[in-house]
């Protein structure tokens, strides 16, 4: 039986540009949809996976804004059963409150949790840090950048890749681990998937705010290096003038 | 005092000298000495050239392999001891690892991913979010600041002059909870592949290749080049391309003379881990596709006419 927490961040899916608001303080969002780091959506995968495979509960957990709930309900269809939402009023949160917040939840709960599930990095923010810090507060052991779990006798066996090849990690349970995109291909949620998520009920609890040594001044979109781009041809004709290029810049010999 | 974190074995690891050459600076605006701390003697080796003049060694017969709650217990009590205010080491895997425990422990703030800091109290720094494509101006404040630096922005230099360096072995009082995560074993790369992170010339395919056949192409121009297949995350997605092959924010950072990007959009995610190329050639059927405007040279037309007509013309 394991207890399961895997945590979440909505986030703006960008395209091709990031355009900022006026003051230079988020994404301006008004013309984008919202989704979670690749690597979120491969934790929640996991869970669900794991609590198939041995038993036990699987609960997906943001803190964000209300409209964070659309993130639990893609959890929730893709079949994770239940759903919390730290409500913030939104803009960015600290990594030292957001994990304090997190670790204060997951304490909460009547049920202790046997494994908390978390992405290497959010996709925006990428602090590398909010699961060691939930880990350091609820005195877990922790390891990073998994990309393979298997659930062994009194723990967990867990693969990072390194140089080409791969650590194997083992630690015992209750753990928290963070996971990379690759370590599972994450499931399309169902349609009777989404039905149910859109009537489940969602957990809500206002988390409080401790403070952050790490304060944001402004966000900067880097300049890009502009070169011109040459068009060697249209179509299968262009091969020669691709060919000559190769030789040019000394990938095939001449 | 400043303290760097510094990886290698039997000698410093490159990205760890970028993190010292950044420490050195800092140090040398505040006024402070630089010290390291380090898990084998080797990795002290030469630190007296780059300005570091005390290197503690992390030792205990408990510690075989990597464990990342005991190393970094090390870098918790040489802050403690020696009265560090600024943590720095390179933003790799163990870097950020390392430092985020450590920071967790000693409940300072940690700014992942710098590309410049500024000496002052608090530093004032620039660090990187969305995988690079977007960049955070911010303040770090606190009596112990910890921060890694981005590998490969800063070049690794020797300090103008040398000072002498004091090795020293450290003890820490290490507790079982310390030693409950560890690596148990490695398993090597596989011989004789080419890394898509090492690989010349990278070929890469999107959404635009159609299908996982429709790599055989790419395949066959990689081999002709003698360089690696990659991909999107959408062709990783859908099951085309293991994600072992994907490019991007959650994919590999590559660095090739030469990336030919084949139906590929351009999506900032995806730009992220090629902008390490020398070279930019985009095949694509959108003359305004974005990964077109950011390319050096482009073929405007379907990719399954294009690569094996290039093929045709290379074996010619
Ligand atoms: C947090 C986050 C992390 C992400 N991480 C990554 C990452 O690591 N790597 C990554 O790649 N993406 C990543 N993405 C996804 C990214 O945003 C894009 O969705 C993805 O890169 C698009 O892949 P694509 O270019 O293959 O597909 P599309 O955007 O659909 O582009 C297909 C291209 O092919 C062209 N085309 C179509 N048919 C042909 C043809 N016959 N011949 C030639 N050209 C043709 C089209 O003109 C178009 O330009 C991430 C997204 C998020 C939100
Ligand atoms: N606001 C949040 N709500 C829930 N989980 C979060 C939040 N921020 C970060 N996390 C989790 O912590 C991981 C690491 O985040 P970070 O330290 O910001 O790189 C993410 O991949 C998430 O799993």
């Amino acid at each position: 039986m394991l207890n399961i927490l895997v945590c979440v961040k909505r986030v703006p899916e960008t395209g091709a540009r990031i355009t900022l608001t006026a003051d230079e303080q988020a994404i301006d969002t008004t013309h984008l949809g919202f989704t979670i780091s690749p690597h979120e959506e491969c934790a929640v995968e996991e869970a669900i996976r794991l609590a198939a495979a041995h038993g036990g509960t699987t609960r997906v957990l943001t803190l964000g804004p209300a409209g964070a709930v659309e993130q639990l309900q893609n959890a929730l269809a893709m079949g994770i059963e239940e759903a919390t939402l730290l409500e913030t009023d939104g803009g960015d949160w600290g990594p030292q409150a957001t994990a304090a917040a997190i670790a204060e939840a997951a304490r909460a709960r009547a049920e202790p949790f046997d494994l908390l599930l978390f992405g290497n990095e959010s996709a925006d923010n990428g602090n590398y840090q909010v699961a060691v810090r939930v880990a350091a507060a609820l005195g877990l052991p922790c390891v990073t950048g998994i990309k393979g779990i298997e659930v062994v006798e009194g723990g967990l066996v867990a693969r990072r890749e390194a140089g080409g090849g791969w650590e194997i990690f083992e630690l015992p349970l209750p753990a928290v681990v963070s996971v990379r995109e690759g370590i599972n291909l994450p499931r399309y949620p169902s349609l009777p998937g989404r039905l149910r998520a859109k009537k489940a009920e969602i957990e809500r609890v206002t988390p409080s705010r401790r403070s952050d040594g790490l304060e944001k001044v402004r966000l900067v979109v880097p300049a890009e290096d502009g070169r011109p781009v040459e068009i060697l041809g249209e179509g299968p004709t262009a091969a020669a003038r691709v060919v000559d290029v190769l030789r040019e810049l000394g990938l095939v010999a001449s | 005092m400043i303290l760097v974190l510094v990886e290698g074995e039997a000698a410093p690891a490159e990205v760890s000298l970028e993190a010292v050459t950044l420490a050195r600076r800092l140090a040398g605006g505040l006024g402070l000495p630089l010290e390291a701390v380090a898990y084998d003697a080797g990795a002290a080796e030469g630190l007296g050239a780059h300005g570091v003049s005390r290197v503690h060694v992390v030792r205990d017969e408990r510690l075989g392999d990597y464990a990342p709650e005991a190393w970094a217990e090390g870098v918790v009590e040489v802050v403690r001891r020696r009265g560090a205010s600024i943590v720095v080491a390179s933003g790799s895997d163990r870097g950020q690892e390392l430092l985020a425990h450590a920071a967790a422990q000693l409940d300072a703030p940690f700014a992942a991913n710098c590309v410049e800091v500024r000496a002052g109290d608090p530093l004032e720094l620039v660090r990187q979010r969305w995988g690079g494509s977007l960049l955070e101006e911010a303040r770090l404040s606190g009596p112990v600041k910890l921060l890694t630096l981005v590998p490969r922005v800063l070049a690794a230099e020797p300090a103008a002059e040398g000072v002498d360096l004091v090795v020293e072995e450290l003890r820490p009082e290490l507790r079982d909870e310390h030693l409950r995560v560890r690596v148990a074993r490695h398993e090597e790369p596989e011989p004789g592949k080419v890394l898509l992170t090492d690989a010349k010339v990278v070929v890469g395919g999107g959404r635009g290749v159609g299908s996982a056949e429709g790599f055989g192409s790419l395949e066959e121009l990689a081999n002709l080049l003698g360089g690696a297949v990659g991909g999107s995350r959408v062709v990783t997605n859908l099951g085309w391309r293991s994600h072992a092959d994907q490019i991007g924010q959650t994919g590999a950072r590559i660095a090739p003379r030469l990336y030919i990007a084949c139906g590929i959009s351009g999506a900032i995610q995806h730009m992220v881990g090629c902008r390490g190329a020398k070279r930019i050639l985009a095949i694509n059927t959108d003359r305004h596709a974005p990964m077109v405007a950011r390319a050096d040279y482009a073929v405007i037309g379907d990719v399954q006419e294009i690569v094996p007509a290039l093929v045709a013309e290379l074996r010619r």
